[in-house]
């Protein structure tokens, strides 16, 4: 129980302090290179390439996770909404895909024409492409800057990040906490869904956008390489998030959000901007989580609202718990394991048990026992995987003479534990 | 068990009697890939496509299997999850190699899959009536498109039932909501002025349906035959039903006309009050033919449970699989693009009569089939039409309607007669 | 097609060799069969008119029992002698048979040869019309009253006069009502005497019923016509100026163009294809092909062409105006003379106001009516959530448990009343007892740690769910209502509710009262309203607040389940129900304000009434109104955040 609220030290210093996070990143830099190695694409192949798509994957959801511990292990916000902001992101970068591709293709048909193409043709082209399926041909307006790279990329930040700031604002300035604000974020993510599932919400309703594994202009790469490219691309978002979060709580700034966590009011009283610290966390983890969306879908292929849907958020809490409130590598282990897990479960590989005549199948079960596991952990085991370093290393909890380690019983912040 | 071992040695037997000059370029066993959602929101009506998969596919070996090749059945589980949809495409294709994919249900799974198929030049079998609009290089669509189920049905409605009004409901996906975009102009081009028709889209499961069901009777306040065309999809239309029947609506003061509601929906119902209300499918358990009757038995003892119904996607694949096994044949091997020339012309018999031909745009040539609901839940056959042939891209719709698909003489799947270019190669995901 | 050609060849063989049934094919009725047969065989409504009126008039005493039997699916046609029987199915091969001329039985056979003749429902309706003369002087009131829904769907000239001679001798009072009712209704379309027609429509004046209007709206029917001399008479409905709502510019000028009184605009395809066809050199009209890949160099370049006379000019805004100054636009009756629709529209005026008003008051009945659901669904919340503070994720779930119970209970008892009357207590009792359960075995331990109890009932809540899947599948299953829940009280055409909405709103009525009773009046509830304010000094009092928290729960959870019955009978049972109601339930509580059940009754209705206004606004997009009516819920309570009726004082601290 040193000190807690230390001054930001020097770099070199931070890492020094933090192990963990050498270890981690030492961790991820092996996982890399050995997926590469193994890769169809650069490698022996022994991994296929839906495999390297799904391994991915796993790293951006477990980017996302990253974003989920920040705001609720360590801040003490259990948002139900960060899959919005990770399905927003998606959708941000899923429009200048779809919009570039189609815009190659659109070019080429009619480079044959008589006439050359005016950009009016171009563009009425386009949408009648990418409506088509949802039976108009119109472009709505938020396409208006589909057509630039940078822009969209801009809005993988911004959307979401704005979407967070006002609705972060409105509700902590409302000190609307605890489960209201679960509940509150819960129906944000079910509004949005709903909306976009509106056909007439212009992002192609319940279809979504689609094709997105296809790079514009790199038809000639073989996907092989692509989902290389991009298992890249995640693992250094994730080593980059990782290294940012890990030193935003290490600071006086994380000292402040986990007193937040542990009691608001106190904190408050001490003079600090509560809301203010909130919003900023909720508003950072939201990019954060927009981030790893606009990486994730390109892998996925398609972005519908059903991503958004609000049990896509709850699963995220679920990797959270099970991974471990309140350590960064926590989170991450519990996104990669759960989901990993359950993709071998639901995947069919996993044997049925046969229990007399009656017949196991996971592929039934898996959910209940995910529910159920979700149960034991939260009442049994409130630190998640993350309790079995613990275990290992012999760290316990500080003595706190009997009162709780704060409202989140789960929730623990390595370095406050004492050897 | 002792069955396969049979038909392993059975099929070995025939290679080794002198037909090796057949066995040419399959590699056995010939892999059959089924692509349904075995757990999820899909499960239901997808469980039961897997399930008629593996059945024709053991009846297939029973008889010799094909080019002296054992099939087999390899079985994935997307999950009612769209992209995982893509995901296990491509570990059918890459993974296991199979030569053939039957799957899919939604269009938006489809959609889904789409890039992965033609990237790595796959086969795909789609059973379902869908909402057109597409044709893909390596798809074929042995469901309803619109002119096959939609339009006939509409045709119905005006020449048979008067109908001068019309209500066409919806849950708020993209069938429901091409298929309206289609019949609206279809129905304009008819003369129905565009105040005489009516759109609703609810929810997927929408429960709460007095408001919509009121508003349908206020139509017939001007002294015109009300009709609804409904394209409600699932669970919401037993709310629909039942709130049809609360508020007295008869089949005959407002006929219903629904796309989605088959037997396996129906079964969750209380039939009663629905009596006299229609469906269009290309296919009803009822129909009365020795192919159906042969079909409905081998699907009761294979699923070993007397009371399952059959419906219109299970004949889909039924004429699909028979389809690809005859063009193989015809081919000689399992390469994709050899049996994608061999599918051409392809014909199959129907299980309500008469044969299905593939045709060039991928798409079938089939009867339409009107259908009344009946109290114990099946379907009494109205009227069936001559074979229909489908058609990829709509007439009824501008942008749509200089498109054509042919793959066989322009291979092109979206051609613009107008320009006479060929607008992509790939479909439009 | 199959069966006509049968049917040709089968009588073909009639005519060659005498068939067994010789008696039958000679009967008068099998003769005007035989020579409709065609007609009856193709089963179509534009063509069947002939073979119904050749029955209906052949004055047969067989021709009534024949229609009627026909409509009712009975007819088949042995397709190889080509004669027509009745028949009724005994079991999928065989058929017994009965003549048509006088309905005896033939015998039992097999089904082979016989085609079951399915009229559609526009065929049986033409079937009916004609049925409409034998039936109407029915001895049996049924009957009678089957002929004038036959007329009311399908009326003909012919049956005012049938009408008016049966309405004398009609024996019970509300047949006769109907068929005065019907005979004015008649009388209006078909009448020969415009005066009796105007009698008639003024006699109606202010009847809200939909066959009034659906009679009145096709007489005021109009047509838009355009003229260039100013147009006068008696039938002109109404004159119109191009370029207000009534009639836009666009329509207007589209109508002048149909009429050929105008050439037709140019369209963006149509100056593409000119300029195409006059590609000369590279160039068209001087200007370079690989430079037209803008608008304005296209306008360009077709003015040049049509400055030369190549092509037409386009039309501009100012030629558009002056073609629709100088026309006249206006809409004649064309449904009526001109005094009978001018009666029409002014009846229809009358009701105009009134059907408005009945309009809303249906619409705040189904607001009601969905407020009242929303309440049955949170009143178990408002006890576990409102009054414990728990936060129960897996309510929904409970509500889909009652569903379930339910319908496992039809499985049963196959009487629905009964089912429904033993369905009710069942469902309590299983969830009550799920509810205890979840409380002794997850939620006691998780009191002081809201957060968490919500994460963990959603993983009850998930596991639930797929359990339920497991068990019943995801189809949806039935849960049907007895036979006096069918139907619906109906106030007029307009203003109508469901019985089966009523009973919800009765049912939930009920529960505030009964949650009135127990929180208020009984010791139970001095108890957990002791619990909930101050767990310590209760239990120092002699109260078990373990013993309270389980049955408050329990409690809560049971009436749940109660509400997850009325739910299924009145929508559906899927194992995803729940999924449906847990958010609006939460909002429904916390926007009334927690811990009040008066505020979770303002909170329903508020919600529900929402909802509701929304869908009016958006009648073609009900999922937008739910969308609204979350974000409506999600800004109320950033801006009021303890609800509708909030607690004040100490109890607002617990």
């Amino acid at each position: 129980m040193t000190d807690i609220a230390a001054p930001s030290s020097p770099r070199g210093a931070f890492v020094m302090r933090h192990p963990s996070v050498l270890i981690f990143l030492a961790c991820l830099a092996i996982f890399t290179v050995g997926v590469t190695v193994l890769s169809e694409g650069f490698g022996i192949g022994v991994l296929s390439t839906s495999f390297i798509k799904t391994l991915g994957k796993t790293l951006c959801l477990c980017l996302v996770a990253l974003a989920m511990d920040l705001v609720w292990g360590y801040c003490g916000i259990l948002s139900l909404g960060h899959m919005a902001f990770f399905g927003l992101g998606g959708y941000a970068i899923g429009m200048w895909l779809m919009y570039a591709r189609t815009e190659m293709i659109v070019v080429e048909s009619l480079s044959n024409a008589p006439l050359p193409p005016t950009p009016e043709e171009i563009s009425d082209g386009i949408a009648s492409q990418i409506f088509g399926v949802v039976g108009a041909s119109d472009f709505p307006p938020i396409w208006g800057f589909a057509h630039s790279l940078p822009l969209q990329l801009a809005a993988v930040v911004i959307v979401p990040g704005i979407l967070a700031l006002v609705f972060g604002w409105l509700a902590f300035r409302s000190r609307v906490t605890g489960v209201y604000l679960s509940i509150l974020t819960q129906a944000m993510t079910l509004a949005l869904s709903l909306y976009l599932f509106q056909n007439d919400s212009g992002l192609r309703g319940n279809n979504g956008l689609s094709g997105l594994q296809n790079l514009p202009g790199l038809d000639s790469v073989s996907q092989d390489a692509v989902s290389m490219w991009f298992l890249w691309g995640s693992a250094l978002a994730l080593g980059l998030g990782y290294v940012f979060c890990a030193w935003v709580v290490s600071g006086k700034f994380g000292s402040v959000i986990r007193a937040i966590r542990d009691d608001e009011a106190r904190v408050r009283f001490l003079g600090y901007p509560v809301e203010a610290f909130k919003l900023l966390v909720f508003t950072l983890t939201a990019i954060i989580a927009a981030i790893a969306g606009a990486l994730y879908y390109p892998q996925a292929g398609i972005i519908n609202p059903a991503e958004i849907a609000p049990i896509a958020s709850i699963y995220l809490a679920v990797w959270v718990a099970i991974g471990g409130r309140g350590r960064l590598y926590g989170a991450v282990v519990g996104a990669a394991f759960v989901s990993l897990l359950s993709t071998w479960f639901t995947g069919g590989q996993a044997p049925d048990i046969v229990i007399g005549s009656f017949r196991l199948q996971w592929v039934d079960w898996w959910t209940v026992l995910l529910g159920l596991s979700f149960v034991l952990v939260t009442l049994f085991a409130p630190k998640g995987l993350g309790g079995l370093v613990d275990l290992i290393t012999e760290r316990r909890s500080p003595d706190r003479h009997g009162a709780d380690l704060g409202p989140d019983m789960g929730s623990l912040q390595e370095r406050e534990a004492e050897k | 068990m002792l069955k396969t071992l049979f038909t392993t040695s059975a099929a070995a037997a025939l290679m080794a009697a002198g037909l090796p000059a057949l066995a040419q370029d399959a590699e056995c066993p010939i892999k059959v890939g089924v692509l349904h959602s075995l757990s999820g929101t899909m499960a239901i009506s997808e469980t039961t496509l897997k399930d008629t998969m593996e059945m024709l596919v053991k009846k297939q070996n029973e008889a010799g299997g094909v080019l002296g090749c054992e099939l087999e059945a390899v079985v994935v589980d997307p999950a009612s999850d769209w992209p995982l949809f893509a995901e296990k495409a491509r570990e059918l294709l890459t993974v296991h190699d199979v030569d053939v994919i039957f799957g899919n249900w939604t269009s938006v799974s489809r959609k889904s899959v789409l890039p992965v198929i033609e990237e790595l030049n796959g086969l795909l079998f789609y059973p379902v009536q869908y909402e057109g609009e597409e044709s893909s290089k390596n798809v074929f669509y042995t469901g309803a498109a619109p002119n096959q189920q939609a339009i006939p049905a509409t045709d119905y409605f005006l020449e048979e039932l008067g109908v001068e009004k019309f209500a066409l409901l919806g849950t708020d996906y993209v069938y429901p909501r091409t298929t309206n975009n289609i019949l609206e102009s279809y129905l304009i081009s008819k003369g129905i002025p565009e105040e005489d028709i009516f759109v609703n889209y609810t929810p997927f499961g929408h429960s709460d349906w007095s408001k919509i069901v009121s508003d349908v009777v206020a139509l017939g306040a001007d002294g015109k035959q009300v009709g609804v065309i409904s394209t409600i999809n699932g669970d919401a239309n037993v709310g629909f039903y039942k709130e049809l029947a609360a508020q007295g609506v008869s089949a005959d003061d407002i006929p219903v006309v629904a796309f989605s509601v088959g037997e396996e929906e129906l079964s969750g119902l209380d039939t009663s009050n629905l009596v006299g209300h229609l469906a269009a499918w290309n296919y009803f358990m009822s129909a009365d033919t020795p192919e159906n009757e042969e079909f409905i038995a081998d699907w009761k003892e294979f699923i070993g449970d007397d009371k399952r119904v059959t419906n219109d996607p299970m004949e889909a694949h039924y004429i699909g699989f028979n389809m690809w096994k005859n063009a193989v044949e015809d081919a000689g091997t399992t390469d994709v693009d050899a049996v994608r020339d061999a599918m051409y012309g392809q014909e199959a018999p129907n299980l309500t009569g008469g044969t299905a031909t593939m045709l060039p745009n991928h798409h079938l040539a089939k009867p339409v089939l009107i259908g009344e609901i009946t109290e114990d839940g099946q379907f009494d056959i109205l009227s069936q039409t001559e074979e229909v042939p489908g058609d990829a891209w709509t007439d009824f719709l501008p942008e749509s309607a200089v498109l054509t698909s042919d793959w066989k003489e322009l291979g092109c799947g979206m051609y613009n007669t107008e320009t006479k270019s060929c607008v992509q190669i790939k479909s439009n995901y | 097609m199959r069966i006509l050609a049968r049917f040709f060849l089968a009588t073909l063989a009639i005519c060659l060799s005498l068939p067994a049934h010789a008696q039958n094919a000679d009967a008068p009725i099998q003769q005007i069969m035989q020579e409709n047969g065609a007609l009856i065989a193709e089963s179509s409504r534009r063509t069947i008119g002939p073979a119904i009126d050749a029955l209906a008039a052949s004055g047969l005493p067989a021709a009534q029992m024949l229609l009627e039997r026909w409509q009712n699916k009975e007819l088949y046609l042995n397709e190889e002698t080509g004669l027509f029987v009745f028949g009724e199915e005994v079991d999928r091969d065989t058929l017994r048979i009965f003549a048509i001329t006088d309905g005896s039985e033939i015998g039992v056979v097999p089904d082979d040869p016989y085609d079951q003749l399915r009229p559609n429902s526009g065929v049986r309706s033409m079937i009916g019309a004609a049925l409409v003369q034998f039936q109407l002087n029915a001895p049996d009131a049924a009957t009678r009253l089957t002929a004038l829904d036959a007329i009311a769907r399908d009326a003909e000239p012919s049956h005012l006069t049938a009408l008016r001679a049966a309405i004398d001798n009609e024996p019970d009072a509300g047949v006769k009502a109907k068929k005065e009712r019907l005979e004015r209704l008649l009388t209006i379309q078909f009448a020969e005497d415009d005066a009796a027609r105007i009698a008639a429509i003024e006699g109606f004046s202010g009847d809200l019923g939909v066959d009034v209007r659906a009679t009145l709206n096709p007489l005021v029917a109009t047509r838009l016509e355009v003229s260039e001399t100013e147009p006068s008479g008696a039938d002109i409905a109404r004159t119109l100026t191009p370029g207000t709502d009534a009639l836009p510019r666009a329509q207007a000028y589209n109508l002048l163009v149909e009429e050929g009184l105008t050439p037709p605009a140019i369209t963006a395809s149509d100056r593409r294809n000119a300029l195409i066809a006059n590609v000369e050199n590279g160039s068209v009209a001087g200007i370079q092909v690989a430079d037209l890949n803008t608008e304005a160099a296209r306008d360009l370049a077709y003015a040049e062409l049509a400055r030369a006379g190549t092509v037409e000019q386009l039309a501009t805004e100012a030629d558009v105006d002056r073609a629709l100054a100088a026309h006249f636009f206006f809409e004649r009756f064309i449904g009526a003379s001109p005094a009978v629709a001018q009666a029409a529209q002014d009846a229809l005026a009358t009701t105009e106001i009134t059907v408005g008003v009945a309009r809303f008051i249906d619409l705040v009945m189904d607001a009601l009516s969905l407020g009242s659901i929303y309440f049955l669904a949170a009143i178990g919340l408002a006890i576990t959530f409102g009054v414990m503070r728990v936060i129960n994720m897996a309510h929904g779930e409970f509500i889909m448990i009652g569903a379930y119970t339910g319908y496992v209970v039809q499985l049963f008892i196959p009487n629905y009343t009964l089912s429904i009357v033993v369905a009710l207590p069942l469902a309590f009792a299983v969830t009550f007892a799920a509810g205890v359960a979840m409380e002794r075995l997850v939620i006691r331990w998780l009191y002081h740690r809201p957060l968490e109890t919500l994460l963990a009932t959603f993983g009850i809540s998930i596991a639930l769910q797929q359990i339920a899947k497991n068990i019943f599948g995801t189809q949806a299953r039935p849960l049907t209502a007895p036979d006096w829940l069918n139907g619906s009280l109906v106030i007029n055409d307009i203003v109508s509710i469901s019985y089966i909405r009523i009973a919800i709103l009765v049912l939930a009525l009920l529960f505030l009262a009964l949650f009135l009773f127990v929180m208020n009046r009984t010791r139970l509830g001095l108890e957990v309203r002791a619990v909930t304010q101050n767990p310590r000094m209760a239990a120092s009092m002699g109260i078990n607040p373990d013993k309270i928290n389980m049955l408050t729960f329990g409690l809560g959870s049971g009436i749940a389940g109660i509400a997850g019955v009325a739910i299924g009978l009145y929508a559906k049972v899927t194992s995803e129900m729940g999924q449906d109601y847990i958010v609006q339930s939460f909002m429904t509580v916390v926007v009334g304000g927690v811990g009040n059940i008066w505020g979770t009754l303002v909170g329903a209705v508020l919600v529900g009434s929402v909802q509701k206004g929304i869908e009016w606004m958006t009648p073609s997009n009900t999922l937008a109104a739910q969308t609204y009516m979350i974000l409506f819920i999600i800004l109320f309570i950033q801006f009021r955040p303890r609800g509708i009726i909030a607690l004040k004082g100490r109890a607002a601290e617990a």
